[in-house]
């Protein structure tokens, strides 16, 4: 049953590599991250790789295969032919610790800037109760496994790097989604999000919705609802006249983007 | 000796090639933008042709055509009234509706990923490197103007009770009772579909519900919101049926009124 496959792994640290021939063997059934680790327990026993659950649910392996960001675990050798050579890349966005392992400590950052869950204040604890039609939304972007295909990705920074200090990327406006979406949050994020975290970069190309492994609707039911969101807030002709017209008190509890004072990309 | 070494800097794999993909990724694009072109050659020709748009046995008037609110739209055709005298055949007839209409279409969500990747090529397929220096996206004008989708949806769905009406009139035979003609049918098809189109549009499943923090407190609208998130999902499909739709629609009616194809009556 078994065959040998020709591999082409990115191989090298600090960014400069390139790509290296093998031949590994492949028995049935096997996915991709299996053929690494027999590459790496038999020909590169220096291949540096992540992984960890081997069940798509921890995101840690997280690659480029035939140029297509995906998971090594959930990406079965069943559906190349046996004669095809693939490519084996780690992420592009990321910079390169060693081989396929790369530093995604940029998507730590942007998680940490995002203000979080603002509950009204005079609700205590253990009394708030929400019904299942309100969290629906959230739970769909709840299933996110934080594996970064996504912003991987996402061309706003894949090819442009230095918009890496003003766009959060998919996750994070997905986390932003989530909570303007939150029945229990009272902190409005929409300034923000356009402002502060770059929903604006966002072309609406899906992308991000290509890749996703857990299959999150992120550009129809997070980035575009967020989208018109901040329409509403900034420029909605019936809600501009409607605001001149009644006077109402403009939208309060604006939060502002956590930003660590040191160490920040300029 | 004790002195430790730095780390080099990290920085991103230096790969060289666009990508690495192997898979046809440039067959979608391609094909978007041959037939939004397409369509665009044709609608331009349509609206300024001047004649064939309208069927005085039937009362059928192609889209492209309606509101006609100038003197030189032929007698019958103006369901609106003849507003101003006529003008010159660089403005099209139907110059009330079709910025509005347009404005919807360009600024829609999903043509604008579309046409984006079909002809900015920002970019051509995911993971394809696109070949722009910078990117600044719908940050800044023009490009920000899409924010404005809304306004052309409340526009629309005006336009859109235009059709229907247009529509209705469809369905009458020559002595003005009712009646029904292929004609009447392909209008009747196209009319649905818009509707279906304009509905499950971005802005809409917002401002119906999507806006909403809490739906548990608003049983209606959260109703109406999973309907219209039901439709959202297929979007897509009918942003393109009704690009067929309406072409075919105005194709029909320019071949009865030209006198090249007689309707079919079905009815009357
Ligand atoms: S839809 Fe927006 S966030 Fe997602 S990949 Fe495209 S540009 Fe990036
Ligand atoms: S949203 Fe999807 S692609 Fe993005 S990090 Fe989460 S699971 Fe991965
Ligand atoms: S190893 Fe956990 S997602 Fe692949
Ligand atoms: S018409 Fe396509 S999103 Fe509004």
């Amino acid at each position: 049953m078994g065959y040998k496959a020709k591999f082409r792994v990115w191989r090298g640290d600090a960014g400069t590599g390139a790509l290296q021939d093998y031949e590994v063997e492949v028995n049935e059934g096997e996915v991709v991250l299996d053929v690494l680790h027999r590459l790496q327990a038999t020909q590169a026993n220096d291949l540096a790789l992540r992984w960890n659950c081997k069940a798509g649910k921890c995101g840690s392996c997280s690659m480029e295969i035939n140029g297509r960001p995906r998971l090594g675990c959930m990406t079965r050798m069943s559906v190349f032919s046996p004669s095809e050579t693939l490519t084996i890349t780690p992420m592009r966005t990321f910079p390169v610790i060693r081989d396929l392992v790369t530093d995604v400590s940029f998507n730590y950052e942007k998680a940490r800037q995002i203000p979080s869950f603002t509950p009204d204040a005079s609700v205590k604890p253990g009394e708030f109760r929400m019904m299942q039609q309100d969290v629906n939304r959230s739970q769909e972007f709840r299933k996110c496994i934080e594996c970064y295909l996504c912003q991987n990705t996402c061309h706003v920074i894949r090819d442009h790097a230095e918009n890496e200090a003003a766009f959060a990327g998919p996750r994070f406006l997905m986390r932003v989604a989530e909570l303007e979406m939150h029945p229990a949050d009272t902190a409005d994020r929409r300034d923000i999000a356009q402002e502060d975290f770059g929903l604006g970069y966002c072309n609406i190309t899906k992308c991000c919705t290509e890749v996703c492994p857990e299959h999150i609707k992120i550009t129809d039911n997070a980035l575009i609802p967020m989208k018109e969101r901040v329409a509403g807030r900034k420029y909605d002709p019936l809600v501009w006249l409607g605001s001149k017209i009644s006077r109402r008190p403009k939208s309060e509890g604006t939060p502002v983007a956590v930003r660590p004072a040191a160490k920040d990309a300029t | 000796m004790t002195q430790l070494s730095e780390a080099p800097p990290r920085t991103r794999a230096q790969i060289s090639e666009r990508t690495l993909r192997k898979d046809p990724w440039w067959r979608t694009p391609a094909v978007v933008a041959a037939l939004l072109t397409i369509w665009v050659l044709y609608a331009t020709v349509r609206v300024f042709t001047g004649h064939w748009y309208w069927v005085p046995a039937y009362h059928y008037l192609t889209p492209f055509y309606s509101p006609c609110v100038s003197g030189e739209c032929v007698p019958g055709s103006s369901s609106l009234g003849q507003w101003i005298p006529a003008l010159p055949p660089v403005i099209p007839y139907a110059f009330v509706s079709l910025p509005f209409v347009l404005g919807f279409r360009l600024s829609c969500y999903y043509y604008r990923g579309a046409y984006y990747k079909a002809f900015w090529r920002a970019p051509t397929a995911c993971a394809v490197r696109e070949p722009h220096a910078s990117y600044s996206g719908e940050t800044r004008l023009p490009l920000i103007l899409h924010n404005l989708h809304r306004f052309f949806f409340y526009v629309v769905v005006l336009i859109s009770i235009l059709n229907t009406w247009d529509m209705v009139q469809a369905f009458r035979g020559k002595d003005g009772s009712f009646g029904i003609g292929l004609g009447s049918l392909i209008m009747l098809v196209n009319v649905v579909l818009l509707w279906g189109y304009t509905l499950s549009c971005h802005s809409c499943r917002h401002i119906t519900g999507g806006r909403l923090k809490n739906f548990s407190s608003h049983p209606v609208r959260y109703w109406i919101w999973t309907k219209i998130s039901r439709l959202n999902q297929r979007h897509m499909q009918l942003a393109w049926t009704t690009l067929g739709t309406l072409m075919l629609t105005d194709l029909y009616i320019m071949l009865v009124a030209s006198g090249a194809f007689s309707d079919p009556r079905i009815f009357n």
